[in-house]
């Protein structure tokens, strides 16, 4: 399923890459994600060890919301023409949050002979708080 | 409270682990991320889209990198507890793709410590090569845990 080539030259800073935004993160999600990742922390699945620690409930992993994001990267160019990725996580994910991904063009420069982009990106949950502020870098036609 | 001083592990290294990209696993994963595109789970799909194979999506070499042992045992050596820990910051440089079926090593280093809140936050700073079968350098991770002092 090869996808509509983006061109350097079609694009103009300040164009956006189209967004998404995820279902409710609910418990099973976090344990899909714990088991699928490697991530065994327990503050994200286990209450009891949450409640343990002081905090009242588990919360998401901030790689989940990293994954999640990164999905607008890889829906709109090949993955082999991302030549970097970041995020900072400005606020907890919280069970029950659905996760808005947006990204927009900032910066059109050439470097190692390569047409670039750069993004800046982020993720917010339902009540509008950002959870991710993060860029990316990628290499274009 | 008073800052917690770990600069002394600053250039602590982990041990070198080697981990294989898993078919099984990468399709595990892009349920888990909710990724629908047929090219992280199929592997006619991702060969159909130019691909060798299944490739491993932008944030799974993180993941693949909790499969040592005792993934917290950087953070143990400093002693944390995993309970005190929050994800800060993280990054990716991509240098080559990984697929299924590359065996990958990785190491990090702890490269910075400091302190913020008048110490009730620390922080660390690591940096993590991964490298592929060849030696080639596959990409580079950077990552900033956040450490709650207070718990």
């Amino acid at each position: 399923m090869a996808k509509q080539s983006i061109r350097y030259d079609d694009l103009k800073v300040g164009d956006e890459i189209p967004p998404l935004t995820t279902p409710p993160i609910s418990r099973t999600t976090l344990a899909l994600y714990a088991g699928a990742s490697g991530d065994h922390n327990p503050m994200h699945i286990d209450i009891d060890f949450a409640k343990k620690a002081g905090v009242s409930d588990v919360f998401a992993h901030g790689m989940l919301s990293m994954g999640y994001l990164g999905r607008i990267l890889t829906g709109w160019v090949p993955q082999k023409q991302i030549r970097s990725y970041g995020v900072r996580f400005s606020a907890i994910t919280q069970v029950g949050d659905a996760v808005a991904c947006t990204g927009k063009i900032v910066e059109k420069f050439e470097a190692d002979g390569e047409k670039r982009v750069k993004l800046a990106l982020q993720a917010a949950n339902q009540k509008g708080v950002v959870t991710l502020v993060g860029d990316a870098v990628v290499a274009l036609p | 409270m008073a800052a917690v001083d770990r600069t002394r592990f600053i250039g602590l290294k982990s041990e070198p682990f080697t981990a294989d990209v898993e078919k099984g696993r990468l399709k595990f994963f892009a349920k888990a991320i909710g990724e629908t595109d047929p090219v992280y789970s199929d592997e006619a799909a991702a060969k159909a889209a130019g691909h060798p194979t299944i490739p491993a999506p932008p944030t799974f070499l993180f993941c693949l990198n909790m499969e040592q042992p005792n993934p917290y045992d950087l953070i143990q050596q400093m002693g944390i507890r995993v309970e005190q820990l929050l994800h800060g910051e993280q990054s990716f440089t991509y240098i080559k793709p990984a697929y299924a079926g590359d065996r990958l090593t990785f190491q990090t280093t702890v490269t910075n410590t400091y302190s913020k809140k008048g110490g009730e936050l620390g922080f660390f700073v690591r940096e993590t090569d991964v490298t592929n079968a060849k030696g080639e350098l596959v990409a580079k991770l950077n990552g900033i845990a956040v450490v709650r002092e207070n718990m």
